[in-house]
């Protein structure tokens, strides 16, 4: 733990199943010789509102890790546990082009069985809990990749998701916008009791979001370290206590480059 | 509390003042400035064929009753638009033509969606399509006749032949081009397999899709006009006898009067539907230009 002045933020989390749990989860990719063992015996929790950073290396199967959790592939061995419903979010906002942004969140509403009539309203609330509901009628490519991306929460939210599985979801944005954002994805985070795996190879933006870090190795990924980010809440990114952090594990990252060098 | 709400309207305050900033700020040249610099090139380019015709025409390459000048030519053709046969014979084509065109795109999309999402059909067909789309069409007019006879339905059957395989290989060329990180969407978004075609996939191929209605289109208005001047039914007026009527009348200024008729239609027909859908699909989608 580091030597400065820092507070716990006390959660309850009595007597409630993790919001999201694996046991031993290993993955293997394709078969025989050319078979790649992207993910090797993970045991992971999240807790229940818990706001949890995953990073990584390249390599370290990320993103393999988010499809089974997600229900979009199985794992080789181990089991998986989710409690409540899953949405994705990508580094790429991946709306679809076609539609505005309103009609983007309807259609994950209509997806989930939301009767017609009620759709354009309830993805009007969404679009307003992201300050967007000004631009629901503007097309994906006529708005910001930061504006994108937040079309895109407001879309996994129409899901009506508990658990928020976001595979690098800022990586492309400018720094600044980036900023904003996490206080915004921290806001409806914390609004909408959510739970959320956050995967990122940023160790700044993981110490700036995260209630804990768990540090994974690459090829294969394993869990290597889990430190909870005692840091209270609101944080900057550029505060002392959450660069702390952010030197502890970037060192702890670099070890586990270093043992990759022969 | 009070510090939270201060901050909350910070928050709100730098997220609008974002958005405002990377709005890009739309700038559009006046109605009749857009609509002068679209037609003048046009006006040109006709202008300059027209002026070749003329000084082929005063060369007297060939005898004035073979190759006409433009303005005997001009004159013709509005008499002609004042004759109701001219208008029965458009209307008959055109019937033909869109029948034609709408059963090609019934069996041209069922095939290739069919080859879109099977692996085993795309093995066995994927590439007689594009086989047959490279199949001169007027090669299946003698089977053609000799299977339907000089009727209606062989000039149908080898129109549809025509369009079909540019429809869906416009409908597979799309599909295939479909990012995989949509269909990792629709999957996330608990999309079934029918969803995900209807709601993610087949939208995300429409540009692809148009360009083969357009050439589709193509394809089926240039069977058609073959057709008609192989497959004559008697008392039936269409653009393709008047045109061969016209021929046999040695009739040079009825020949290229109808030609330009031909010509328009294929022109409006493709800038009325074909070029209009596909600007709409390609706006809508923040590609392409003007």
């Amino acid at each position: 733990m580091t030597s400065l002045e820092v507070h716990h933020e006390a959660r309850v989390i009595a007597d409630r199943a993790p919001a999201v749990s694996l046991r031993g989860v290993s993955k293997r990719h394709g078969s025989g010789d050319a078979a790649v063992l992207a993910l090797d015996g993970v045991s992971l929790t999240v807790e229940q509102g818990e706001f949890l950073c995953l990073v990584g290396a390249s390599g370290c199967g990320k993103t393999t890790l988010l499809s089974l959790v997600a229900g979009l592939d199985q794992p080789t061995t181990g089991a998986i546990d989710v409690h409540g419903r899953t949405a994705l979010m990508f580094q790429e906002a991946a709306l679809l082009p076609w539609r505005s942004a309103v009609k983007n969140v309807e259609l994950a509403l209509k997806l989930r069985g939301v009767p017609r009539g009620e759709r354009r309203e309830r993805a009007m609330e969404l679009l307003s809990l992201v300050h967007l509901a000004d631009f629901a009628d503007k097309a994906p490519h006529e708005l910001s990749g930061g504006m994108r991306q937040r079309v895109a929460l407001a879309r996994a939210l129409a899901q009506d998701a508990d658990v928020l599985l976001m595979d690098e979801p800022f990586g492309a944005l400018d720094a600044i916008t980036r900023d904003i954002l996490h206080d915004e994805i921290e806001r409806v985070a914390a609004e909408q009791r959510l739970t959320v795996l956050f995967v990122t190879h940023n160790v700044r933006e993981a110490s700036r979001l995260g209630d804990r870090i768990v540090l994974l190795s690459s090829r294969p990924g394993r869990v290597v370290q889990e430190l909870p980010v005692v840091v209270e809440r609101p944080r900057r990114i550029e505060s002392p206590e959450v660069s702390a952090i952010a030197a502890e594990v970037t060192a702890k990252l670099r070890e586990e480059v270093r043992r990759h060098a022969h | 509390m009070r510090t939270d709400t201060s901050l909350d309207a910070v928050l709100d305050a730098e997220l609008a003042g974002l958005d405002q900033l990377e709005v890009p700020v739309e700038q559009r040249p006046p109605l009749a400035v857009r609509l002068w610099s679209n037609l003048w090139p046009k006006l040109a380019a006709i202008g300059v064929v027209v002026l070749a015709w003329q000084v082929a025409a005063w060369s007297e390459w060939r005898p004035t009753y073979l190759l006409p000048p433009p303005a005997d030519v001009a004159r013709r053709l509005w008499d002609d638009l004042g004759t109701v046969d001219l208008w029965l014979a458009v209307a008959h084509t055109m019937w033909r033509a869109v029948v034609g065109f709408a059963v090609a795109i019934v069996i041209g999309g069922l095939i290739g969606l069919a080859v879109a999402a099977s692996k085993r059909v795309r093995i066995a067909i994927g590439s007689l399509i594009t086989g047959l789309q490279t199949m001169p069409s007027i090669a299946w007019f003698p089977l053609a006749i000799l299977l339907f006879g000089l009727e209606n339905s062989a000039i149908t059957f080898v129109v549809v032949l025509g369009a079909a395989p540019s429809i869906a290989n416009g409908l597979i060329g799309g599909v295939d081009s479909v990012p995989p990180l949509l269909r990792r969407v629709g999957r996330s978004m608990g999309a079934s397999r029918v969803g995900l075609y209807r709601d993610f996939v087949v939208p995300a191929a429409m540009p692809s899709v148009v360009a083969g209605l357009k050439q589709g289109w193509a394809f089926a208005w240039r069977s058609l006009m073959a057709g008609e001047l192989l497959v004559v039914i008697p008392g039936t007026q269409t653009i393709g006898t008047r045109l061969q009527f016209a021929r046999e009348f040695s009739d040079a200024e009825g020949v290229i009067a109808t030609m330009g008729v031909i010509l328009v239609i294929g022109i409006l027909v493709d800038s009325l539907v074909f070029s209009r859908l596909e600007r709409r699909v390609l706006r809508t989608r923040g590609l392409g230009v003007a």
